[in-house]
């Protein structure tokens, strides 16, 4: 096998036993260089430890670390090369912005001008080019992150580590940090990975994710990837909202939920398996019936006529449940547009045709 | 490209040469609190089970020891006196502690620093001041005997002097106890209309309960350790803090003496392992979200507490007050006019001059050298990583301290230093090792103090300045020393005042060169000299009085030189 590029961080066979409890197994993982990653996961899953043992922070029961060519696996902290952010900003709260941004330029022995020079610039970068005089306390939550993040960046590091940076911070500010840390990564091209819990977060700023659970890896792909083709039922139901329906497999292509025969193109498995069928909400499309609309759909297996269970309103867009046909009892969950449903005068017990998007359903065994 | 396979050993990250300082210094800190606390305690405990040639005696000792009849006596009086004093000073301190964390009384503060002055003088200030009050020539000898006690001197003087005595420290911890309330609790009972006695038995009381347990057994410890007051006070009745005195000053029997201490280490263990299980415990109490509790006024409430802290803060005056009244007498009880003859004799005859200047010394060195010490070593065991091997051991001893009794500790230090063939024997009747023995005694409240104002910084600073390769000392020097300057000033302040009034470790340590005017009051007292003993208390108390002012300015500079940031908008 031949690989296209060395990878610019190359992980192989981490393992962390805390105890007997295993936080990581057999982690194995290539960043490519300037690529920005996310480690997305629920709290426990080892994303943040999987980051400190990059970092040197924490040391891995076993496996190796290639930072650039370089094996960093039993290296120090301080004989690595990275930048990091963390949660709780970590700012020196007794020393001037100014202070916090040069603090790891002087001990590079560089000129009092140049560093000068080197904290402006980085000021002017996070847009916060007057605040070099202020001490930490008297900035707002999503300036002092900024402020962590030129001080991370200050001695230009080949990797920059985020441990859950946007996390303390308010809803606002946070979805605009975030596009404001995607910019300057791009800007600058410097390797990322970010530990978040935030699905969002992880959706619109990565270029890859890195999805954990238990301490193993359960799927690296593009956002987009993640969100399509989710690899495991851990991954479908974490990432975005999604129907899941107990179902057996009929036949290639087509599955049988409820009393209903479902066309399902990526089914593969033996005819008789139990499996679980997942379907994101946007992927059934919803229409009201009209007068003249037949009774039945003989002839499209995928359309199902359906009836409003309750509306949750969340703003422009409604999750509406709805009780559909032969289905057995399982509900389904679709968006709608809060327009759509002023339009149409739809309310809870009002009917629906639903057709159900084949190519996007995924099934994995129950 | 090749396969990169599992190694099957466990990775060890190399060691930076900055951490390898820090491991270092651990080591430093740990050998020293080997050499001056563990080395003394495993020679007592080695010199009680050896006879008098040195030879293994297991346990012969203690069974000679309770073969004694007088001695035995001893053990019991120490522990009926510690018993009854705990259960008077402990609801008593309760109630002044409510009216001061749950009342809305005026002049809190006032109160509270009239209820801590005892923590100024040695000990023995109470004994001295009852002498004058109930004494053979006391101000009020026929009202005690007429309810019964023929004389002061024995168990009843001991008794009242502890309480004095004792009364400030189970105060601060039961003041803490009771101000780590959470509001939410009451606004629900409140919320349910319950009564408010229903309040106190299902909320309060069992808030404060550790506290509680935690201030019964600092009372005990504190009582049956102590040596000043049954020294001054005690005449005939003997306790196991005047017997080893006697045992190993008087009758050089250092292996009954070694005995004895044993006794005394014992209950003071027992309550430093009840009172770490019971801080784990009162710790998670207090969530993160809980609001503290802040009183409401209620008139008949605030009056009764009032009227009682009133009470006690007249008692409190009355017995500092007649130290100070007497200490000015010309000729007790015949000339009450005012002379400084008690001072000047003191100070001339008794040659104090040496002992206060010698006791400045050792104050003034063991709150620079001990708080930095303290520091170092907690910084090392809170921020530091590594040398794992190293720091279970320094966290014992950093504790310990707390659990061995000073006589106990002072005990050790002859055993372990007057040795010919300890290498640290030209220690021995040097200021040196008074400093040493002094830091080792009130180790574990500054390593507590340090340690909590070291909790309270962020946990990453340190591995932040790591990924910006700055070196851990730097980080230090630069962020966490002047964070943490209000916290240094406290425990140098707790070092100053407590090396100040210690009499219990270093009795057994001065040398003609290097008395203290602790001691020197021990001896005045034993002359027969008791004005000048009290002028000296008195000189002592005015000492930490002035030094306690002193910091309290030292701390406002402090305050506006290094948190300057804390305040700024």
């Amino acid at each position: 096998m031949t690989q296209a590029r060395e990878p610019f961080l190359r992980l192989r066979g981490i393992r962390k036993q805390f105890g007997s409890f295993a936080a990581l197994r057999d982690i194995r993982l290539d960043v490519q260089q300037g690529e920005f990653v996310c480690f997305l996961g629920p709290s426990g899953c080892g994303k943040t430890t999987l980051l400190r043992i990059i970092a040197g922070l924490e040391v891995q029961s076993a496996g190796t670390i290639h930072q650039a060519g370089r094996d960093i696996s039993a290296l120090a902290p301080a004989r690595r090369d990275y930048g990091i952010v963390f949660q709780s900003y970590a700012l020196f709260p007794n020393l001037t912005i100014f202070d916090n941004v040069a603090y790891g330029l002087v001990n590079r022995h560089a000129g009092r001008d140049a560093i000068a020079a080197r904290v402006a610039e980085l000021l002017r970068l996070i847009g916060l080019p007057e605040a070099g005089d202020k001490y930490p306390s008297q900035l707002s939550g999503g300036e002092q992150q900024r402020i962590a993040l030129a001080r991370a960046l200050a001695t230009s590091p080949g990797l920059l580590l985020l441990d859950e940076p946007l996390s303390a911070l308010d809803a606002i500010v946070r979805v605009h940090l975030r596009q404001e840390i995607r910019a300057l990564q791009q800007r600058l091209g410097v390797t990322t990975i970010m530990v978040t819990h935030d699905q969002e977060e992880a959706l619109s700023m990565a270029d890859r994710i890195v999805v954990m659970n238990h301490g193993v890896i359960d799927q690296i792909g593009t956002p987009m990837e993640i969100y399509r083709d989710p690899a495991s039922p851990f991954v479908a139901d974490f990432v975005g909202r999604v129907n899941m329906l107990a179902a057996t497999v009929e036949s290639a292509g087509r599955v049988r939920i409820g009393a209903r025969s479902v066309a399902c193109a990526s089914c593969n498995a033996p005819a008789g398996r139990k499996v679980r069928a997942y379907l994101r909400p946007e992927d059934i499309v919803a229409r009201p019936i009209a007068a003249g609309d037949p009774n039945t759909v003989a002839g499209d297996p995928n359309v199902i006529d359906a009836k409003i269970e309750k509306i949750e309103f969340l703003g422009s867009y409604c999750l509406v449940r709805v009780a559909a046909e032969g289905l057995e009892g399982q509900p389904l969950t679709v968006y709608l547009s809060l327009n759509f449903l002023a339009e149409q005068g739809l309310q809870a017990g009002s009917p629906l045709r639903l057709r159900i998007l084949a190519e996007r359903m995924r099934v994995f065994d129950a | 490209m090749a396969a990169v396979l599992d190694s099957a050993a466990p990775v060890r990250q190399r060691v930076h040469w900055t951490d390898r300082t820090g491991h270092l210094a651990l080591a430093a800190i740990a050998l020293a609190l080997a050499a001056f606390l563990a080395g003394p305690l495993i020679a007592i405990l080695a010199q009680s089970v050896e006879d008098s040639r040195g030879e293994f005696a297991g346990l012969d000792n203690f069974f000679a020891y309770f073969g004694t009849p007088a001695l035995a006596q001893s053990l019991w009086n120490s522990v009926w006196v510690a018993l009854l004093v705990t259960a008077i000073v402990l609801p008593a301190a309760f109630l002044f502690a409510c009216a001061i964390a749950r009342s809305c009384m005026p002049a809190k503060a006032v109160f509270r620093t009239i209820a801590l002055t005892p923590l100024l003088a040695p000990s023995l200030l109470s004994a001295i001041s009852f002498i004058y009050w109930f004494g053979n020539q006391g101000v009020l000898k026929d009202w005690m005997q007429a309810l019964g006690i023929e004389q002061i001197y024995g168990a009843p003087g001991i008794v009242l002097s502890q309480i004095f005595s004792v009364f400030p420290h189970v105060l601060m911890i039961l003041v803490t106890a009771l101000s780590l309330a959470d509001a939410r609790l009451y606004e629900a009972a409140d919320a349910l209309g319950t009564s408010r006695a229903r309040k106190f038995f299902t909320i309060t009381l069992p808030g404060a309960k550790y506290g509680v347990a935690s201030a019964a057994m600092v009372s005990f410890t504190l009582v049956i350790t102590d040596f000043g007051i049954p020294k001054v006070i005690g005449g005939n009745f003997n306790v196991l803090a005047t017997d080893v005195f006697q045992l190993v000053i008087g009758q050089q029997d250092f292996q009954k003496g070694a005995v004895v201490a044993v006794f005394l280490l014992a209950p003071a263990l027992l309550s430093f392992v009840v009172d770490r299980f019971v801080q784990k415990k009162q710790t998670s109490m207090l969530t993160a979200r809980a609001v503290p509790y802040a009183p409401k006024p209620r008139r008949g409430f605030d009056l009764a507490m009032t009227a009682y802290c009133l009470a006690v803060a007249l008692l409190m005056c009355a017995v500092l007050g007649m130290a100070i009244f007497a200490s000015f007498v010309k000729f007790w009880p015949y000339d009450l006019s005012f002379s400084l003859r008690h001072y000047v004799f003191g100070i001339i005859d008794g040659e104090v001059n040496v002992a206060f200047l010698n006791s400045l010394k050792l104050a003034f060195l063991t709150a620079t050298a001990g708080t930095a010490v303290v520091f170092v070593g907690a910084y090392l065991m809170e921020k530091t990583h590594g040398a794992d091997w190293l720091r279970p051991g320094v966290q014992l001893l950093a504790l310990l301290p707390m659990a061995v009794p000073g006589l106990v500790l002072g005990l050790g230090y002859i055993f372990f230093f007057n040795a010919p063939q300890n290498p640290l024997n030209f220690l021995y009747h040097s200021l040196a090792i008074l400093v040493l023995c002094t830091v080792v005694h009130f180790y574990t409240t500054g390593h507590l103090t340090a340690v909590t104002a070291l909790k309270a910084l962020d946990a990453e600073f340190e591995s932040v300045s790591a990924s910006l390769k700055v070196p851990f000392w730097k980080t230090f020097w630069r962020v966490t020393l002047p964070i943490c300057t209000p916290a240094l000033v406290d425990i140098s302040r707790y070092f100053f005042i407590n090396a100040m009034t210690t009499i219990s470790a270093v009795v057994f340590l001065y040398a003609p060169e290097t008395r203290l005017v602790s001691i020197t009051i021990l001896n005045l007292d034993e002359a027969g000299e008791i004005g000048a003993a009290a002028a000296m208390a008195v000189l002592i108390a005015a000492t930490s009085l002035a030094v306690c002012i002193l910091y309290l300015g030292i701390g406002w500079l402090v305050e506006r030189r290094t948190q300057a940031w804390r305040n700024l908008k």
